[in-house]
């Protein structure tokens, strides 16, 4: 157990949300999901503890540099049967220390081998035991199609990591995996939950196929690769694959660690300025050109991507709060989508002052600047050539690692 | 004065009651005492409720939808002051009906606060509950027990989803502020305070290794853990006891991980990177062939395309066949199936061909360009024309697959294929129907590309297009039956 959970902590992700609603009182098993997952506990390093995140086995015959679980690693090795796997889900989830399983697994004698493993489990979880939590399963990129057709019934979100944003990057450090044939297994996923999203001709009914869709995870900071082309590399797997989510880990030292990767501590701000940026292109409208475009390839570390944006970009502010559309004020830093929602909604009855704003959540320290309001105008705050200075965060002491 | 003594255990209906009397004989909030019992003191009698005679006459209170989700969370609350808010609100909402989406003001910010905090100590609820197992099925079922510290009062308003959860086995959680149990028939939540017997669970153990192990040292973060699992509730967990000493030894863990220098890879390695070499390369297909090219082409790697499209979308048709079409580039759906003409240009082009009748399976069908190039826009892509340079890298296959077809007649689908197999840059317009000879006994016919016709904005002018297409067609058709 302490070999195979310390093995899986390096996968990023932890949802349990995005999946259909479901329950457990008609059928009287155990388990239900409710659309937005539940976070049960948090380790000290920040992350939250959703899913039973587990290796069946982390004997691997692949080499990949930046895995701990690589072939010329001496990690201690283990392996669970999938009898455990099961019954360790199931008591967890009684106890209600879990929201359901994320189970992944090195690669032993074949991928279709560790596929089958992989499915048995999820099948037994929902066939025999009447398991209707979460399922996360991790897809092996050369298995079957058939394994995959059946764990997408079983599972509720399947996932193929790329773990690095560039072909060069992934033939230096993993030499097994074949860049192309990832995409071709995430573009099949795609044609496969699409064409089970289509009603039927005769009971308009949709099929349940992986409901809360695939994601992936690249590792940041193990090659050179800059900020521009990860955003870039996920910008074009959103696009072509669908994918719900990408996730970004800073590359983190690992036991017994390969000489061709640096042992540093991990770069956990980038890691933030990335996700930040991930979510600039996904929900506020702007474009991957658009945020990387004055960063010389980095996402400044010092502020965050919109801040950083917005002050190369002084021409279009002050916004008027009363008056901008959605748009608009999507770009103004420090409003988030539901202040935005919640302006769009207030402003029907009422002109904003700065003292609405405030009670809608809003930092006015960091907004003031950007915004007119009833009663508020900038005075060319916007012009001021210190203005970066006010958002600095404050000297600290460098610390030796 | 009307002094109205509450419980104010989360139960919403006794302020509904008293607050739609006191509404509907028109007292002002200023007139009404909302009382919570604990507040008046224990032994203290407390007085009845000072409720105004109902009125027959009086009109009818009524609230918007949306009131009544916001009041049922704020009467969750602690706040001593909560009541007073929510008949205020009540009041006010009588002369300004939409009251409630005016999110700026001071009451309404208010209480949507007090309701957030109510649903974000319910939601901590279900991720902090941890049961422990009893001894001793009970008709069946297993027998859980959990003791849980809640800050406001929600254990009734979260029960239900832990019966939701939970359906096979029994269940007691038990709180100061009130206690829900599940015994597969009925759900019965009580406000009064429950008793923490102490129960223990052996599986908590386990529980503890997964906890210990899933943290990574390298990656400390103490206040993002706190912000979301807060020490109020640290008591109940099982896992909470860890965190001190995990968060002691993380730096000299990773100080150690650093100063191990890497060691030499363990014997296995080397055998598995002996057996990988000692596999052989998959059979080839017979060189000269289609098959042989489409195998070879599949690791293209002559232009830049390739690492951003999924996959080579190579020909397909019969060697033999005495007509070959050509097109510019594959498209999304193309790209994802790895065939040429699947996506919406491809049903166009069907529904042409089967007018001009001819069957697609007797044609050789590709594209100038392989891969598929494109600019992501949030979830879709973007097409993109293929440029001169990645025109001419994907010639060099274009040519092999002329080569071993030996068409009798090509037809180029648009400008971008009429350029890759003739060089010829002028514009379609005027080559449009007309054949070209080219070398090798080859006819060359350029018509549009079928995607054209679903840019056409006017429908009068795609039909009209679309029936040239077609005529198109059918020359070629009639041409290919006459070169014999």
């Amino acid at each position: 157990m302490a070999i195979l959970a310390d093995a899986a902590k390096y996968d990023a992700s932890c949802a349990s949300s995005g999946t259909e609603k479901r329950d457990s009182l008609r059928s009287n098993g155990l388990g239900s999901t409710e659309g937005a997952g539940i976070c049960h506990a948090y380790a000290p390093d920040g992350r939250c503890i959703s899913l039973l995140k587990i290796l069946l086995t982390n004997f691997c015959i692949f080499d990949c540099a930046y895995c701990i679980n690589r072939s010329s690693s001496n990690v201690e090795r283990a392996r669970f049967t999938p009898d455990e796997v099961v019954w360790l889900t199931l008591e967890f989830y009684r106890r209600n220390y879990i929201e359901g399983l994320f189970l992944s697994s090195g690669i032993i004698r074949s991928s279709d081998h560790t596929m089958g493993e992989m499915v048995r489990v999820a099948r037994d979880l929902r066939t025999v035991h009447g398991f209707r939590g979460y399922i996360h399963l991790k897809s092996i990129p050369d298995a079957a199609p058939e394994l995959i057709e059946e764990a997408g019934l079983y599972a509720d979100r399947l996932s193929l990591n790329i773990e690095l944003p560039t072909d060069a990057g992934i033939g230096r450090l993993a030499p097994e995996k074949r860049p192309d044939g990832i995409r071709r297994a995430m573009g099949d996923l795609r044609r496969k939950i699409e064409a089970a999203d289509e009603p039927t001709l005769q009971t308009r009914r949709r099929k349940r196929f992986v409901p809360g869709g695939q994601s992936t995870q690249m590792i940041v900071g193990a090659d050179g690769a800059d900020d521009a082309t990860i955003l870039r590399t996920s910008a074009r797997l959103y696009g072509s694959y669908g994918l719900k989510r990408v996730y970004y880990s800073a590359f983190s030292p690992i036991p017994d660690a390969s000489r061709a990767l640096p042992l540093i501590k991990p770069p956990l701000v980038r890691e933030h300025r990335l996700y930040q940026a991930d979510w600039l292109y996904r929900f506020y409208g702007f474009g991957v050109d658009e945020i990387t475009a004055s960063i010389g390839g980095m996402l400044d570390l010092d502020m965050d991507p919109k801040l950083a944006w917005a002050l190369t970009h002084r021409q279009t502010f002050p916004v008027n709060v009363n008056r901008a559309e959605r748009e608009t004020l999507l770009r103004v830093p420090g409003f988030g989508l539901k202040t935005v929602d919640a302006i769009l909604s207030s402003r029907r009855f009422r002109r904003l002052r700065l003292e609405d704003l405030a009670r809608l959540g809003v930092s006015l320290r960091k907004v003031r600047a950007f915004i007119e309001a009833e009663g508020w105008t900038p005075r060319r705050l916007a012009d001021r050539a210190d203005l970066k200075t006010l958002f600095a965060p404050k000297p600290e002491q460098l610390s030796l690692l | 004065m009307h002094t109205i003594p509450l419980l104010g255990r989360g139960d919403f209906s006794e302020w509904r009651d008293a607050a739609r009397a006191l509404a509907a004989a028109g007292i002002s909030p200023r007139d009404v005492d909302w009382r919570i019992q604990g507040d008046i003191g224990l032994f203290e009698a407390s007085a009845p409720p000072d409720l105004p005679a109902p009125d027959a006459a009086a009109p009818p209170v009524v609230v918007p939808p949306s009131f009544l989700p916001l009041a049922e969370a704020v009467a969750c609350h602690t706040e001593p002051g909560r009541f007073h808010l929510l008949y205020r609100l009540l009041w006010r909402l009588q002369s300004d009906r939409r009251l409630l989406e005016l999110t700026s003001d001071k009451d309404v910010a208010w209480a949507r606060l007090l309701a957030r905090n109510v649903a974000r100590d319910s939601h901590k609820m279900t991720a902090f509950v941890r049961f422990k197992e009893i001894a001793g099925e009970a008709g069946g079922r297993r027998r859980f027990f959990a003791w849980f510290e809640p800050t406001h009062f929600v254990v009734a308003r979260t029960a239900p989803f832990f019966r939701r959860r939970f359906a096979d086995m029994d269940w007691i959680i038990a709180t100061p502020k009130g206690t829900a149990s599940w015994d597969g028939e009925a759900l019965i939540a009580d406000t009064r305070p429950g008793d923490d017997p102490g129960h223990g669970d052996p599986t908590d153990e386990l529980w503890r290794t997964y906890y210990a192990s899933i943290f990574n040292p390298a990656r400390l973060k103490i206040r993002a853990m706190q912000a979301e699992m807060p020490k109020k509730y640290w008591r109940n967990l099982p896992e909470a006891a860890l965190i001190p000493e995990l968060i002691a030894n993380a730096e000299a863990n990773v100080r150690a991980m650093a100063e191990r220098a890497a060691s030499d890879p363990p014997a296995f390695h080397y055998r598995l990177k002996e057996a990988a070499q000692a596999i052989a390369e998959p059979g080839l297909a017979e060189a000269g062939t289609l098959e042989a090219l489409r195998a070879e082409a599949r690791h293209c790697t002559r232009c830049p395309l390739h690492c951003t499209a999924t996959q080579t979308v190579f020909g397909e048709g019969p060697q033999d066949a005495r007509l070959m079409m050509v097109g510019e580039q594959p498209g999304d759906q193309e790209d994802l199936s790895g065939r040429p003409f699947v996506g919406p240009a491809g049903r166009v082009f069907d529904a042409a061909l089967k007018e001009a009748s001819i069957a697609r399976d007797t044609l050789y069908l590709t594209n100038a360009v392989k891969h598929f190039k494109y600019e992501p826009r949030g979830k879709r892509r973007i097409h993109q024309k293929p440029n001169q340079g990645e025109i001419q890298h994907c010639r060099w296959w274009l040519a092999r697959e002329v080569e071993l077809v030996k068409p009798k007649l090509i037809v180029a689908l648009g400008a971008t294929a009429i350029y890759a197999l003739s060089g010829e840059r002028t514009p379609l317009s005027q080559l449009r129907s007309r054949p070209i000879a080219m070398q090798g006994n080859v006819v060359l016919y350029p018509t549009i590309h079928p995607s054209f016709l679903l840019r056409l904005p006017d429908k009068a002018e795609r039909q009209r297009q679309h029936a040239l297409f077609v005529e198109d067609l059918r020359s070629v058709r009639a041409l290919v039956s006459s070169a014999g």
